[in-house]
């Protein structure tokens, strides 16, 4: 009986285009936007989404598509959506894979094919995205039968979303999006070589449990998984009751609040003196959704050589990767950290260590010699958070003005910001807030860019017009690729090889051209008053700042050095007197 | 290793070496009793456990690959074939006949100048016909490279050597 009900449905499922069933299955999955680009191979597809009801922003290059949708996944926590045409189009799009890649986003991404028939005979706009792009996919397919494309799309998006998030390509030849099929997209996914473990393993958690009651000086090191967890609020709950102090990877940052006494600040190349001190003297060094990547770690030779290791993350492989670790916990972030709330055990006996942490924090803080005849990019960032209560979104590039911005704005809440951490992709900052502001329309979105960055991408301007998202566009001009000069400045005996470009242009001028308000800053009042007028305006606006052009980012373990040897300390004059 | 048979699994696999710089000794790859589900067996070389454990994750992160399975130090069944031409005059042939025996090797082929010998066992069985053929002149050697799986009901073991077989 069951059996003929099942076939009674088939019949009555009407047969539509593969087009169709593509914009039916975005419905399905409740997709709220979706970034692309139209050309030839995909021209059946965005005939079916003309009268949709999908939204759909045209991105002025695909590379702007992938970094929206990587700003769109950021924040809302869903998969971002993408759209490009097959040949140029696909392989505009590969910056972007590797990015969300690198830094574990949800994406499923659609590229067009050139027809069945042809593939593979150099046919015009004809490439092998799915070669170019299996290393940088979670996973990719090609479809080859009309009938399997309701459950290929069904799988991407399970795929991109569980576990460790990443992005998942689709490639659909011409063909396939105009021959019709039966749509069925009920059917349950079913994946027996993909089964990520969610839940902790009792024996191990019992293991950290009791090296938390033997450590004198432990610590938290929390990356990104914690945010796609969702699990900022046991986080903290984990690290008060233990009394454990809590660094924050660039990635992790808002993870767990700033202002909190418990945390030490970012870890790494740019981290805080106190961070970089904690790691190098722990004792128990808990790493929390964070891949012991090595502009955090520094040389491995010196990271932290004496403490027993506990990694909990998602993803098996990331465990004893780069680190030997003795307490290996696979496991969602959320859940191993809800398992160890609720575990009895002795906590830690920190207060030294923690009166330790709080003299290396009153000693060695962040600092900088400011300088209101300039605007200092430092204090820039400082005004911006004053200015938005630290309370805004924001999104960068790769760069100085990237560790300033993770350094001076103090993360507080989760979610607020997005950069491009594993890949160091300039050109991401202003596409991804585009997206960034799609995902969270009442928030306050700021790009923070630096003047070469912003030129890889500027044109998704345009967008940002056109649907007049008030994003606050502030460009860190220090008329160089800043961070490439600084490394000549310090290991290549100032010989700046192709990093100055002291002909950049009008930028003001170039906003306008946009139809954009623009104002440019070069003194500190300046930019107090350009600041509080874009605040003040629900409107896009783009900000040049004409920065002190020769200051770098301090502190600084130089490449192959360890975490302790940081250079760049500024010891804070009063603990001096 | 057993994968999903879908089209680029082979290049998805052979990927992953690439990219994170495994060099591959040998492959061989080819149906299993179920229908749409192949067997791979690759032979690498690893400096340490921690590398061979890293390849073993990293294999099965593959949305395709269904189990990973380190044989290295199993009692396993492995086997390889090996297609050797070897230049034999016929005064020297039954010389070479005698040779093959012991190792159940056959000639698949003979032309006027030369004898196909067709060997399957360990690697370590075709290396050594292989070495005692060379004097008469090898003139082609194809090897297909190991295949193997553990013997019985065995169960995976602890610990790793080089070189590894999964």
């Amino acid at each position: 009986m069951a059996n003929m009900k099942v076939e009674e449905k088939r019949k009555q499922r009407t047969r539509i285009s593969g087009a169709l069933m593509l914009i039916e299955a975005l419905k399905a999955e409740k997709v709220e936007v979706i970034f692309g680009y139209p050309g030839g191979a995909v021209l059946p597809i965005y005939d079916k989404l003309y009268d949709s009801g999908l939204f759909h922003v045209l991105t002025r290059h695909e590379q702007g598509a992938i970094h929206a949708a990587e700003g769109y996944a950021r924040i809302s926590g869903k998969p971002g959506v993408v759209i490009a045409t097959s040949g140029p189009g696909a392989t505009n799009i590969v910056t972007g894979l590797t990015d969300a890649m690198m830094d574990s986003l949800p994406l499923v991404v659609f590229t067009g094919q050139v027809a069945s028939s042809v593939i593979g005979s150099d046919a015009f706009q004809e490439a092998d995205i799915l070669g170019i792009t299996m290393p940088i996919t979670k996973h990719s397919y090609q479809v080859r039968d009309i009938q399997e494309l309701p459950k290929i799309i069904k799988e991407a998006f399970h795929i991109a979303t569980t576990g460790r998030p990443g992005p998942v390509l689709i490639d659909i030849p011409k063909d396939m999006t105009t021959l019709e099929g039966e749509f069925d997209y009920e059917q349950d996914v079913q994946l027996p070589g993909y089964q990520p473990t969610i839940h902790p393993n009792h024996l191990q958690i019992r293991k950290l449990v009791e090296a938390v009651s033997q450590a004198k000086k432990p610590v938290i090191l929390a990356g990104a998984g914690v945010l796609h967890a969702n699990a900022s609020k046991e986080l903290q709950q984990y690290a008060e009751q233990q009394n454990i102090p809590v660094i924050h990877t660039l990635l992790g940052l808002g993870g767990f609040p700033a202002d909190h006494p418990l945390f030490l600040g970012m870890a790494g190349m740019h981290g805080t003196y106190t961070a970089n001190m904690a790691l190098y003297e722990c004792d128990l060094l808990i790493n929390i959704g964070a891949r012991f990547d090595d502009r955090v770690t520094g040389n491995l030779k010196y990271f932290a050589p004496n403490a027993t290791v506990a990694h909990i993350d998602i993803d098996p492989a990331e465990i004893g990767k780069n680190v030997p670790t003795k307490i290996p916990i696979v496991s969602d972030a959320k859940e191993a950290l809800k398992e160890l709330v609720h575990q009895e055990g002795k906590p830690a006996d920190t207060a030294a260590w923690l009166a330790q942490l709080n003299e290396w924090k009153m000693k060695f803080p962040l600092a900088y010699q400011n300088d209101a005849q300039t605007v200092k990019p430092q204090k820039l960032i400082e005004m911006i958070y004053e200015l938005t209560n630290g309370e805004a979104i924001v999104t960068t590039d790769v760069g100085q003005h990237q560790m300033w911005a993770a350094q001076y704005y103090k993360f507080n809440k989760p979610h607020r910001w997005v950069t491009s951490g594993g890949l160091g992709t300039m050109g991401f900052g202003l596409p991804a807030a585009i997206g960034a502001q799609l995902a969270d329309k009442n928030a306050t979105v700021v790009s923070i860019v630096g003047d070469a960055g912003f030129q890889m991408t500027l044109q998704e301007l345009s967008v940002i017009q056109e649907l007049n998202l008030p994003i606050k566009v502030v460009i860190v001009n220090n008329q160089s690729l800043g961070m490439v000069r600084q490394w000549q400045q310090l290991f290549y005996e100032k010989r700046y090889s192709h990093s100055l470009i002291p002909n950049q242009p009008d930028f003001v001028k170039l906003a306008e051209a946009y139809n954009i308000k623009a104002f440019r800053a070069k003194t500190e009042e300046e930019a107090v008053n350009v600041l509080k007028q874009a605040f003040s305006l629900k409107e896009p606006v783009l900000l040049d700042f004409h920065v002190k052009a020769d200051e770098n980012v301090y502190p600084m373990v130089a490449p192959g050095k360890g975490l302790h040897e940081m250079v760049g300390v500024k010891p804070c004059e009063e603990s001096l007197q | 290793m057993t994968v999903n048979n879908r089209p680029g699994v082979l290049n998805r696999i052979t990927g992953l070496f690439t990219k994170r710089h495994y060099n591959i000794e040998s492959i061989t790859v080819g149906h299993t009793e179920i229908e749409g589900i192949s067997r791979m067996t690759f032979v690498v070389n690893v400096e340490d456990e921690r590398t061979a454990e890293q390849i073993t994750k990293q294999l099965n992160k593959q949305i395709d690959v269904l189990k990973v399975n380190d044989i290295t130090d199993q009692a396993i069944v492995a086997r390889e074939l090996a297609l050797i031409k070897v230049s034999a005059a016929p005064a020297v042939r039954q010389e070479i006949y005698t040779l093959i025996e012991p190792f159940r090797a056959s000639i698949v082929d003979v032309s006027r100048e030369s004898l196909v010998v067709q060997v399957t066992g360990e690697p370590e069985k075709v290396e050594a016909l292989i070495d005692l053929l060379k004097p008469y002149g090898i003139k082609e050697v194809a090897r297909t490279g190991t295949t193997a799986f553990t013997r019985g009901s065995q169960k995976t073991a602890a610990s790793y050597k080089t070189p590894f077989i999964i």
